[in-house]
């Protein structure tokens, strides 16, 4: 999204202009309030919040819900907090986005470059294997974890969250690589370059921008995934999202609403910031997830 | 000997991902699909029974509801989703100040599990607590808002929630391709006495035409695959009136012991996907080859 701004614009008068900026402001309102009412309503005693106003900012400050939320709200069973599901989710995800992005990159350096007979059906069908409702996997999926003694550990998420995210890191690597020039590849192995030398020598350099949108992809996707966790996790596996969800609905007897807000924004937070840090590289991640290039 | 092998590494640098996916992709998908034809329980079983899952399937009111459901979700979901699109875009394309300050702002929503999105609205919409307490502290005391409580209503719950989330990340691909407009074409149209919204009416909203297409099969893919949102939102309740195909298929599954019924509601969501994105990824390659 980088073009300049057009000349397209309405040419309007003042009123125009004030309208138009009247709706922009109140939709930055609608995406902005949920966020607000649970900044504010997880700084507040519980009394506050069942007392009403829930746009207040809190009379009383409190950081006593978040840590609640981190180290010792009853979640499902046992009075953790989310700490230990937010340390399961880091290890989920750093293995399983890092795997999948190194396959990701050699797939598109293969499909592009060395193609062969027969490698444009491997791309396709890498690239319907994107898209299927991950329904269809769950009941085979288990067993095989099963079988390869991977049921309900972090190593089966692992695993899972790799498989099923090759066909987006290959895509974008594949899309990427298809504008570099073949004749710098070709060069170098009339030098008598290998296979991985030009790869680490001449595409590796170039790739940081993809490899970025990559992996801020994957991370997304991996932290924010919640089907595969409530369907393969055991107690020291459960990520972040299926211990939310636990906490949210479990909690047996008074709901602790401000406690549930702080582990929203923590369960929300990695991603956020990745988003606040690097939006471009997110925004063209999504893009390129939707509209193939 | 060396050129052999060199001829032979790109194919096995690229075997474990076409194994990996051959199998646990198009090797489940068939797996899943047998189970659909036996009489599963709990656990697999392989007894043929053809068809009789997806008769007893069409016959159960509860994947009847998340049928419906689906279909008034996913209408909803993609058309408001669009047209709030399509609006915040044009608009943020009207020489906006602060555009770099807005757009993350529409878009964050995106970046979030729908998860925290669930349980953020859940709070918001719940009456005891949230807008409707709000309001009637605030001195409304006709204010009635209990959407999430009522069966009836309870579905638009979550298009409200979805199009919360998704909605930003439509304007973004819709600015995207107001960009890449050709200005020449604006141009002359304004000098045919063309004006304002009658240039975006007549000329650009028309030439969005494989935006809006891009948009429609992301939206439908999401909406067919809609899980966590339900889950964290109204837990397919009250009763099961927020049921849709996915949460149909878990509970089946998992929680009733009717495996068979709950592959042959797998396969049918399969189907549905594939029936939208297998002819829009045809043209979009064919298309990428010709260019």
């Amino acid at each position: 999204m980088s073009g300049a701004t057009q000349d397209n614009a309405l040419k309007g008068s003042g009123a125009t202009r004030i309208i138009i900026y009247t709706v922009l402001i109140l939709f930055m309102i609608f995406y902005l309030l949920p966020l607000y009412v649970m900044l504010t309503n997880s700084l507040k005693p519980l009394e506050e919040i069942r007392g009403g106003d829930m746009l207040a900012l809190p009379k009383n400050w409190t950081i006593e819900p978040w840590r609640a939320a981190w180290s010792y709200a009853q979640i499902g069973v046992q009075p953790t907090g989310l700490k230990p599901y937010f340390i399961n989710s880091i290890f989920m995800v750093v293995p399983a986005v890092l795997i999948s992005t190194s396959l990701g990159a050699l797939n598109g350096y293969v499909l592009t470059k060395w193609s062969f007979r027969g490698s444009d059906l491997v791309f396709g069908l890498l690239l319907l294997a994107c898209f299927i409702p991950f329904q269809i996997v769950l009941i085979p999926m288990a067993r095989i974890l099963g079988i390869l003694g991977l049921a309900g550990t972090t190593s089966g998420l692992v695993l899972v969250h790799t498989i099923y995210g090759l066909g987006f890191t290959t895509l974008f690597f594949r899309n990427y690589y298809a504008a570099f020039p073949t004749e710098l590849v070709r060069a170098a192995q009339i030098d008598g370059a290998g296979f991985f030398q030009i790869f680490w020598r001449i595409l590796a350099p170039s790739s940081a921008p993809i490899a970025v949108v990559t992996i801020i992809w994957q991370f997304t996707n991996v932290w924010n995934d919640f089907l595969f966790g409530v369907s393969f996790a055991d107690f020291d596996s459960i990520p972040m999202t299926v211990a939310l969800n636990n906490l949210v609905n479990s909690s047996t007897g008074v709901k602790e609403y401000n406690v549930h807000f702080a582990g929203a924004i923590l369960a929300a937070l990695p991603t956020l910031i990745v988003y606040i840090v690097s939006g471009r590289y997110f925004v063209r991640g999504l893009m390129a997830g939707a509209v193939k290039g | 000997m060396i050129d052999r092998f060199q001829n032979w590494l790109p194919r096995m640098v690229l075997a474990p991902s076409f194994f990996l996916v051959l199998i646990f992709v198009y090797g489940f998908i068939l797996y899943t699909g047998y189970l659909s034809m036996t009489d599963s329980k709990m656990l697999p079983s392989y007894n043929w029974v053809g068809f009789a899952n997806y008769e007893k399937l069409f016959r159960l009111r509860h994947w009847n509801t998340a049928i419906t459901n689906l279909a008034i979700f996913g209408i909803l979901y993609i058309g408001i989703s669009s047209a709030i699109g399509l609006l915040l875009a044009i608009l943020l394309d009207q020489k906006i100040r602060a555009e770099g300050f807005i757009r993350p702002i529409y878009l964050y929503p995106m970046a979030l599990s729908f998860i925290v999105t669930g349980t953020a609205w859940k709070w918001f919409l719940d009456p005891g607590i949230g807008l409707e307490n709000t309001m009637h502290q605030w001195g409304w005391a006709s204010f009635h808002f209990n959407w999430i409580k009522d069966r009836n209503y309870a579905i638009y719950t979550v298009v409200i929630a979805a199009v919360w989330q998704s909605s930003g990340f439509v304007m973004a691909m819709f600015l995207a391709g107001l960009r890449g407009v050709d200005n020449e074409i604006i141009k002359a149209a304004q000098i045919d006495g063309a004006t304002g919204f009658r240039i975006y009416r007549k000329i650009i909203i028309p030439m969005m035409r494989p935006v809006f297409l891009s948009a429609f099969v992301v939206l439908a893919h999401l909406a067919i695959k809609a899980y966590d949102l339900v889950v964290a939102l109204t837990g397919g309740g009250p009763g099961r009136a927020t049921e849709l195909p996915a949460t149909f298929m878990y509970s089946y599954t998992f929680t009733r012991n009717q495996m068979g019924v709950g592959a042959s509601s797998a396969i049918i969501m399969l189907i549905m996907i594939f029936s939208i994105i297998v002819p829009y990824v045809y043209s979009e390659l064919r298309a990428g080859g010709k260019r």
